[in-house]
């Protein structure tokens, strides 16, 4: 059985699966379930000054569903912990001391001010925590009080919040990043200017999850109005992984330790997201959709396929798909694929056809002979795998890739085993070899 | 044999429970619920050039109407059925769906599991007639009147399509109700809780269609009258007649046309006062014999059996309707058939005598071999057929026993149209008389709107 266990910052985990920091994790009550469920960690509900905040009393929660009901999208428009100050710490005091093994990291959100900061930090040394997370995230709410995303949307107050902090502490920080931006690096590169010994990514999306067109107004509302929210869940995941990836191969961030956070739903997602230098994962809407249980199939699920691929442990594979992580101009032009379809498994929807037909490249048949036949013209094929994506049966559709020396009947031209990327390439206007925005992936210590 | 005409023939009413009655007679598929309707939608494709469509003799845009299920538009998608088939209600619940359109879908390609068309469209077509709703408006009045014959599917369709393109049509209907065999033939539990009657209702709803039931074309009216009286005729009469046994006794008491006892059953309202034996047996193979053999089961009949001259691939009832019949206690003997009854003293059928049979040179012959089989009663279910008496001297073209029409149902004569079961190479199948219902009204509309065309045009110089 591979081995679980992780060491983020120093804070040790039986495994990398963490709750994040929301309701499940606003309580010892859910806390200690979770535990005995077998999460790893949890990121405690995040914690603020008293006179604690109030919630709304109407819905809190805006979904995206699947025919099925299944639940694609979570909307939220909670604030942070409602309840004292003190009843917080006296519980995570309480659960750290019964459950020694697992790890305990506060969330926290204070006004920008560095006394608010000292104080609160002060205080939750005392409950034997493991570490801190600065919540510079939630979009919505707080951020209107100049908190939460208003401070992470600025990486002077982040750089400035995070020194702070990392002098007033000996616990570990971790920057909580949010979504909410133009450019991830530029609020990483200053949590780590600033100290912080990980980020934490992705906080919730500014959202509006749909209309009631009854209502005319947005849902779910609250006496005829409502706010935008932040949106999590599967839905977000493609977006938590990219903004990961840009912080992994940004030359100032790489190695920077990182929680990976956002539709988080199974072992696989967790792969994925420690595949692109994640150390743990923290998870919030699969377990508010499920219950803690999930993390059974994600320990066993992680465990069995790190077993399958010979990984002892989780630092076997922890950032090992960065450095394929690149921008277009690097991408081998050189690179020919076609679409191929399986006859065999082919059920002949005709969704291929349509496809390619109306939206693309003309280059699916649908009657080949006068019969209901479909098949790759490779003379049109430009290798787009638009069919492949849209094709409802699995491996139905695959790409093909043309070898060295064959000729693209496309283009009539004979395919170079050489790789030749846009900067070598003769159309490119200002023919330079880098038209450098993002740095090319790093190539981290050691390998 | 002695054993079998001893005692009375069992044949009483009030076998069952009320309770029953009811449990027997409910929807043979309850409706899907709206979340089901939307789990099942999803799993369709959206097929380009959909086989399904192609394989409905109506040719409903079947990804269509699913989409718009899918998307919370169960209106849309009854316009979107009605459309093409405005008895698509009906269709949803009786057609042999496992040999049209669901034997089409793709999706038995990769896990042999169609897509619920038939349910769906149910689904979404109630929506709609429950809502009290037509989704059509008449055209203009075009000053044309046309008669109809016959108020079933074929009839009902072709009326609502002419009603829509703005002539006033009559309907004659011999029987007392509307419906044709969707009131009389259907089996009760696919079509419950009045639904025939509730459809003719919204059919009706686009107006300019006068119903007069209980007049008999022959009887009380000439065809020649209706062709002076209007300006196109559509027959759709159906089958009047049932095939004869040819068999020595068949005239005994307990002795019915299976057709005759189902239109009985579908008019008892209190089924608890239905009369049907403790031994029932059904010469046939077709979709009336499964009826009557599964009705009298759910009658509380003890012992059913079909008895069939062929064997099972040969049965035209669909592998749905067998497996209906075995699940629900029917026994079907197969490469059998009937030679004579065992009529008892008293004139009533005692059983039936049977012989085996078998194919020779791919001739069916009898065996020689036969075997009785005790029925206190026997229903002859071994085809319709139509009657033309009606139109006797009209000189109407008939082939193999039916009307012959060309693809447009045009009869041999000038303005008289025909379609459903009573013309020649139909399918007897609801669906497919709505088609010929349709495909005829457009036609007669075409010839109408062409001759108001002829009336109209500037005289040339
Ligand atoms: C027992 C049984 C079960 C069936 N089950 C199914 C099924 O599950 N699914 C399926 O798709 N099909 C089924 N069918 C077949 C289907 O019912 C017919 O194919 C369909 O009803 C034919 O429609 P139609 O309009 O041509 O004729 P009909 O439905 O027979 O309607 C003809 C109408 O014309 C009237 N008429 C006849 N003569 C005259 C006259 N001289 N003057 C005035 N009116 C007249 C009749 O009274 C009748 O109302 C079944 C048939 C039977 C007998
Ligand atoms: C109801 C709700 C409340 C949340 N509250 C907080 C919070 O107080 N502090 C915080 O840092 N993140 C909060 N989050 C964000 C989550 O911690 C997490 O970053 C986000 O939901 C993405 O992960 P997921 O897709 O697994 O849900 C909240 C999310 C939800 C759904
Ligand atoms: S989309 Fe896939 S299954 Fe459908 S026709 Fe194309 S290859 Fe066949
Ligand atoms: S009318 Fe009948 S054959 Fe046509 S789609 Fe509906 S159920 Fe299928
Ligand atoms: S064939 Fe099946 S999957 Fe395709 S459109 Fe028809 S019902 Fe949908």
């Amino acid at each position: 059985m591979a081995d679980l266990r992780t060491d983020f910052l120093g804070i040790k985990s039986p495994n990398p699966f963490w709750l994040a920091s929301a309701p499940p994790t606003d309580k010892a009550y859910n806390v200690v379930r979770a535990f005995q469920a077998g999460w790893g960690g949890v990121v405690w509900k995040t914690l603020g000054e008293d006179p604690s905040v109030v919630n709304v009393n109407g819905p809190r929660y805006g979904a995206i569903h699947g025919p099925d009901r299944r639940l694609i999208g979570l909307n939220n428009i909670e604030l942070i912990t409602d309840r004292p100050l003190e009843v917080n710490l006296r519980e995570i005091t309480e659960v750290k001391r019964d459950w020694p093994d697992r790890a305990i990291v506060v969330s926290l959100m204070v006004p920008c001010e560095e006394t608010s900061w000292v104080s609160i930090l002060k205080r939750v040394e005392e409950t034997g925590a493991d570490g801190v997370e600065l919540n510079f995230g939630c979009p919505h709410g707080m951020s209107e009080r100049g908190m939460g995303s208003a401070v992470g949307q600025v990486p002077e107050y982040i750089e400035m919040v995070a020194r702070w902090c990392k002098a007033n502490t000996r616990m570990p920080v971790i920057v909580k990043l949010t979504p909410n931006i133009t450019d991830v690096r530029y609020p990483a590169r200053a949590a780590k200017r600033g100290g912080a010994d990980a980020v934490s990514l992705i906080n919730t999306i500014s959202s509006i999850m749909g209309v009631d067109l009854d209502q005319m107004a947005p849902s779910p509302t609250i006496d005829g109005k409502a706010s935008h929210g932040g949106y999590c869940g599967p839905a977000v995941k493609p977006i938590a992984l990219n903004m990961i990836a840009e912080i992994g191969r940004d030359a100032e961030t790489a190695g920077l330790p990182i929680s990976g956070i956002g539709g988080i739903t199974t072992w696989r997602d967790a792969a994925e997201f420690m595949a692109l230098g994640c150390g743990t994962v923290q998870v919030c809407t699969a377990a508010m959709t499920y219950g803690f249980r999930v993390v059974s199939d994600m320990i066993e699920g992680l465990s069995r396929w790190m077993d399958s691929k010979g990984y002892t442990s989780v630092d076997d594979f922890v950032g090992l798909a960065v450095p394929k992580v690149t921008d277009w101009q690097y991408l081998n032009l050189n690179y020919v694929t076609k679409a191929r379809i399986d006859q065999d498994l082919c059920i002949k929807c005709g969704r291929c056809h349509i496809a390619c037909e109306d939206t693309s490249h003309q280059a699916i048949t649908h009657l080949v002979d006068g019969r209901r036949h479909f098949e790759v013209i490779d003379e049109e094929c430009v290798g787009c795998n638009l069919c492949v994506n849209i094709c409802p049966v699995e491996d139905c559709i695959t790409m093909e890739t043309l070898p060295p020396g064959a000729i693209d009947p496309r283009t009539g031209i004979v395919v170079q085993s050489e790789y030749a990327n846009w900067t070598m390439h003769r159309n490119n206007p200002m023919s330079v070899t880098s038209q450098q925005f993002a740095a090319e992936p790093v190539v981290l210590p050691g390998e | 044999m002695s054993v079998m005409l001893e005692g009375l023939p069992d044949v009483t009413a009030g076998r069952l429970e009320v309770e029953d009655y009811l449990r027997n007679f409910s929807d043979l598929h309850p409706p899907l619920t709206r979340h089901e309707a939307f789990v099942e939608s999803d799993r369709c494709y959206f097929c380009y050039d959909a086989p399904c469509m192609r394989a409905c003799p109506t040719s409903i845009d079947i990804p269509l109407f699913i989409r718009q299920i899918g998307t919370g538009n169960a209106e849309g998608a009854a316009e979107t059925i009605f459309a093409s088939n405005i008895l698509g209600g009906m269709c949803g619940r009786v057609c042999p769906v496992e040999t049209l359109c669901e034997e089409a879908c793709v999706r038995n390609e990769a896990e042999d599991k169609p897509v619920k068309i038939g349910f769906l469209q149910r689904f979404a077509t109630d929506t709609m007639i429950d809502a009290g709703e037509h989704p059509f408006r008449r055209a203009a009045p075009t000053g044309h009147s046309v008669a109809v014959v016959g108020a079933g599917p074929a009839g009902l369709a072709c009326a609502h399509r002419l009603a829509l393109h703005g002539h006033d049509v009559t309907i004659f209907e011999a029987r007392q109700k509307a419906g044709g065999l969707n009131e009389y033939g259907i089996a009760a539990y696919k079509a419950v809780a009045g639904f025939a009657q509730r459809e003719v209702d919204f059919v009706l709803s686009i107006g300019g269609i006068r119903m007069e039931t209980g007049k008999v074309l022959g009887q009380d009216f000439t065809l020649g009258e209706l062709r002076r009286d209007h300006d196109a005729v559509f027959l759709g009469m159906g089958l009047g007649g049932v095939n004869a046994l040819g068999t020595e006794g068949e005239a005994a008491g307990g002795s019915h046309d299976a057709v005759a006892w189902i239109s009985d059953l579908r008019q008892t309202v209190e089924l608890g006062g239905l009369p049907v034996g403790r031994r029932v047996v059904v010469i046939g193979g077709g979709m009336t014999a499964v009826d009557a053999a599964v009705q009298s089961r759910l009658l509380g009949t003890e012992e059913v059996t079909v008895v069939y001259r062929r064997g099972q691939p040969d049965m035209k009832a669909s592998r749905f309707e067998q497996e209906l019949a075995q699940t629900r206690g029917v026994r079907i003997m197969h490469w059998a058939k009937p030679h004579r009854l065992h009529i008892g003293d008293d004139g009533h059928v005692r059983g039936i005598e049977l012989e085996r049979t078998r194919l020779e040179d791919g001739r069916l012959v009898g065996t020689g071999e036969f075997v009785s089989v005790a029925a206190d009663m026997v229903f002859k279910a071994i085809g319709q057929t139509f009657v033309p008496h009606a139109l006797d001297e009209t000189g109407i073209a008939l082939t193999g026993g039916r009307i012959a029409v060309d693809e447009e149902g045009r009869t041999s004569l000038a303005d008289v149209w025909a379609g459903g079961d009573c013309v020649a190479g139909g399918e007897d199948l609801t669906v497919a008389a709505v088609q010929d219902g349709k495909v005829a009204a457009e036609s007669i509309h075409r010839e109408l709107s062409a001759f108001v065309a002829r009336q109209t045009a500037p005289v040339e110089a």
